[in-house]
């Protein structure tokens, strides 16, 4: 219990300036502060087992962010992100496994790469839109996994065996476990890349981004360079979603070029849609989607699984066509329109 | 006095049983000694499998072994406990494999994961099991590595592993020809390895017999045909062609049309009639050997044998919607009727401790459809339950096993 002081301690300086970016703290900061406390709170409670899945739903969540800056704030398709998501991963794995770098250091190499790797890829993307975007990145997801098991690299990446990876250990001052501090852990990078997206969006470069999503023509009339925004913004979401998995790598202890297929861009295009294309808190619940439903669909019907999931996944788009976000959204204007009535 | 309702009676009833229960219970003669998920009623054991994603086809075995477990249960289950067999879904991604199999482990409170299937999915639980010391037991898959007794002493593999096919194919190979001069084809990567390795292992040094190609391919490759010619020019006259199917066709039938006539075996990954030998051509395939060491269900030579008959009263009565053409089918109920006899074994001593002592002792074990006269054997050095194989040679039409059982027969 000692330590809940000191957690919250790391993730105020996060919050303070966030609140500082507006004028008052509204009913909003008060949510954003009771779910921060409440995560802070919640491995007193839960068993490893649940934090092991919160900590998956945190990742994903980040790794839907990623997507959700390049698809709903800049326009741009992907369904390539499990190749970034990969990048990361195996970042992190090769540089603890081949190198014995400290995990926390892969984790920022990890974005740097994928940032890199993102921002080029973003280069030849620039002439492509829509559909042909979509099928560019495509190709990322097809070749990442056969890229990973390429024999020229095997003394890097372990080839179809993959690599395991040493589970980081609680630092000793800290009265935690392994999975408690994998919680904590992932809830700081998190924190602190939720709030670094929060304050893109509301920067100049995100208006940029979102100009050039809305009318490219008129974006780049009023001076916004598009291709390096397009591109930067490719940087910054592969960035994000390769952290997420370099987080994952550390999580799983694991691996493999069979964890990083097309099946993983698919899930998470499924979570931006389900959290909400173009929010930012939408991608948590894009996170809980991924890891829950699939169970939730296993739990009721072994063999009709994926059936059941095509139906859950049906009924949520019918009653939230905006995602968990639109949905919110509606909610909250029909609660004013009733009290002004 | 407060008035006896029903209520009340359903709350003071169970609580009066369970003070006096320890009283009245009489410790028996041997010790009980129960792990996690074990009752005297029950014994609970885990297990993934791909019910959905890329690899479902596999899905099939989980459903079989699940079908098995239900008839022990129907037969009075173990030593007088029933089998809770949970078997979930991890759709051949490991990440899922981890937090399916921590969720066994941690929330289901398993005593065992039963035969979970697929390499890349049981290297991701490996370290976890073996920290955990939990008996990953008789994983479905044919790498060579869960044979480690000492680094990994919770794992414990069960098919022919494919580095110890290698081997045998060795051993066939200097049988027929003692001055063999061998070619290898293998895929790019763990498994092509593991055969070429086994090969190499079998052939050894100090005959005249060696291996003089070593050609490899790439899944993405379009052909092997260049492979199969260069082993031509070198005077390969012994080749083991250990591809997936569409490679393993591939080289056949470019044999045939350069009029090679080495020594072929075929490895068991590319064995199937369907899949590789009738898209090669059936005369070209005829005089192929590989090994088996299951009884294949659509080989009519086992329409008489009690094993094939009990098999498909088993799948009739258990599993009624199964292939029984599929070997996944013949596969998942024997995987568990191994398993099964590790629990018979443990007696009432059912801790995760006993299992893999257990485990490491099986002795002369048979399960129905097996071939004939191969007996599991196990010991705390070797922990490679099936290693026995009999070559069959395809005579255009079917297998037709010949010769005695390969392999070691102790462990």
């Amino acid at each position: 219990m000692t330590s809940a002081p000191k957690d919250d301690a790391v993730v105020a300086p996060v919050a303070a300036p966030r609140a500082g970016a507006f004028v008052r703290l509204g009913p909003r900061h008060l949510i954003i502060a009771g779910a921060i406390i409440a995560a802070v709170l919640i491995p007193f409670y839960a068993k490893s087992f649940v934090l092991f899945q919160l900590t998956q739903v945190m990742i994903y969540a980040l790794a839907i962010l990623g997507l959700n800056l390049l698809t709903g704030f800049n326009g741009q398709f992907s369904i390539g992100h499990s190749a970034f998501y990969g990048v990361g991963a195996y970042t992190t794995a090769i540089l603890m496994e081949r190198y014995g770098v400290p995990y926390v250091w892969t984790v920022p190499a990890a974005g740097a790469v994928c940032f890199m790797v993102g921002f080029l890829f973003g280069l030849p993307a620039l002439r492509l839109q829509n559909l042909y975007l979509a099928l560019a990145t495509f190709t990322l997801a097809i070749a990442m996994p056969q890229l990973l098991k390429f024999h020229g690299f095997e003394g890097w990446t372990g080839g179809v065996q993959g690599l395991v990876v040493d589970q980081p250990d609680p630092p000793s001052f800290l009265p935690i476990d392994g999975d408690q501090w994998l919680y904590y852990f992932t809830l700081i990078v998190m924190l602190v890349m939720f709030a670094g997206a929060a304050n893109l969006i509301r920067s100049r470069t995100g208006r940029a981004m979102m100009a050039i999503r809305d009318n490219p023509i008129a974006a780049s009339a009023m001076g916004i360079n598009t291709s390096l925004y397009k591109m930067l913004t490719f940087g910054v979401s592969a960035l994000y979603t390769g952290v997420a998995g370099a987080l994952g790598a550390l999580a799983v202890a694991f691996v493999a070029p069979d964890s990083f297929t097309i099946f993983l861009s698919i899930s998470l295009l499924v979570g931006l849609v389900i959290g909400g294309v173009g929010s930012i808190a939408g991608c948590l619940v894009g996170g809980l989607f991924m890891l829950y439903v699939p169970n939730i669909a296993e739990s009721i019907s072994t063999g009709l699984a994926g059936v059941i999931y095509g139906f859950i996944l049906l009924l949520i788009i019918f009653v939230m066509p905006a995602g968990a976000a639109g949905f919110v959204r509606f909610a909250l204007a029909q609660l004013a329109r009733l009290r002004q009535t | 006095m407060k008035k006896l309702t029903r209520r009340s009676i359903l709350i003071a009833a169970p609580s009066a049983l369970a003070f006096t229960a320890p009283l009245l219970s009489i410790r028996p003669a041997f010790a009980k000694d129960y792990g996690p998920g074990v009752t005297d009623k029950e014994i609970k054991i885990g297990n993934t499998c791909f019910y959905t994603g890329p690899a479902s086809s596999y899905g099939t075995i989980g459903k079989a072994m699940a079908a098995y477990y239900k008839m022990i249960n129907d037969q009075g289950g173990i030593n007088g406990r029933m089998i809770n067999f949970i078997s979930y879904d991890d759709a051949y991604s490991p990440p899922k494999t981890v937090e399916q199999t921590r969720k066994l482990v941690e929330e289901d409170g398993i005593l065992l994961d039963a035969g979970p299937l697929g390499t890349p999915t049981n290297s991701a639980i490996w370290h976890y099991m073996n920290e955990k010391k939990v008996p990953q037991l008789f994983v479905s898959t044919g790498a060579s590595k869960w044979n480690d007794p000492k680094g990994h002493p919770w794992t414990i593999g069960w098919q022919p592993n494919y580095h110890m096919e290698g081997t045998l194919y060795a051993t066939y190979i200097l049988k027929e020809n003692p001055n063999a001069q061998v070619g290898v084809l293998y895929q790019n990567d763990d498994f092509g390895k593991d055969y070429l390795r086994g090969v190499k292992d079998g052939i050894g040094d100090k005959g005249k017999a060696k291996v003089v190609v070593e050609a490899s391919y790439e899944t993405t490759d379009a052909t092997v045909e260049s492979q199969v010619v260069d082993m031509k020019s070198k005077g390969v006259d012994a080749f083991v062609n250990a591809a997936i199917p569409k490679f393993a066709a591939q080289a056949i039938r470019k044999a045939a049309e350069i009029q090679w006539k080495p020594i072929q075996v075929v490895s068991s990954i590319g064995q199937s009639v369907a899949a590789t030998l009738k898209p090669a051509g059936l005369d070209h395939s005829t005089g192929v050997v590989s090994d088996f060491y299951l009884k294949d269900p659509t080989d009519p030579q086992w329409k008489e044998d009690a094993g094939y008959k009990w098999w498909t009263g088993f799948m009739d009565k258990y599993y009624p919607d199964g292939d029984k053409s599929d070997i996944n089918n013949v596969y998942g109920p024997s995987n568990a009727a191994t398993v099964c006899q590790v629990l018979k074994q443990c007696g009432d001593e059912l801790t995760r401790e006993n299992v893999m002592k257990q485990a490491a002792s099986l002795k002369d074990f048979t399960v129905p459809m097996l071939l004939p006269g191969i007996k599991i054997n196990t010991s705390p050095t070797d922990f490679a339950p099936v290693k026995q194989v009999q070559m069959a040679k395809f005579d255009g039409q079917r297998w037709n096993l010949f010769g005695d059982l390969l392999g070691a027969a102790a462990g």
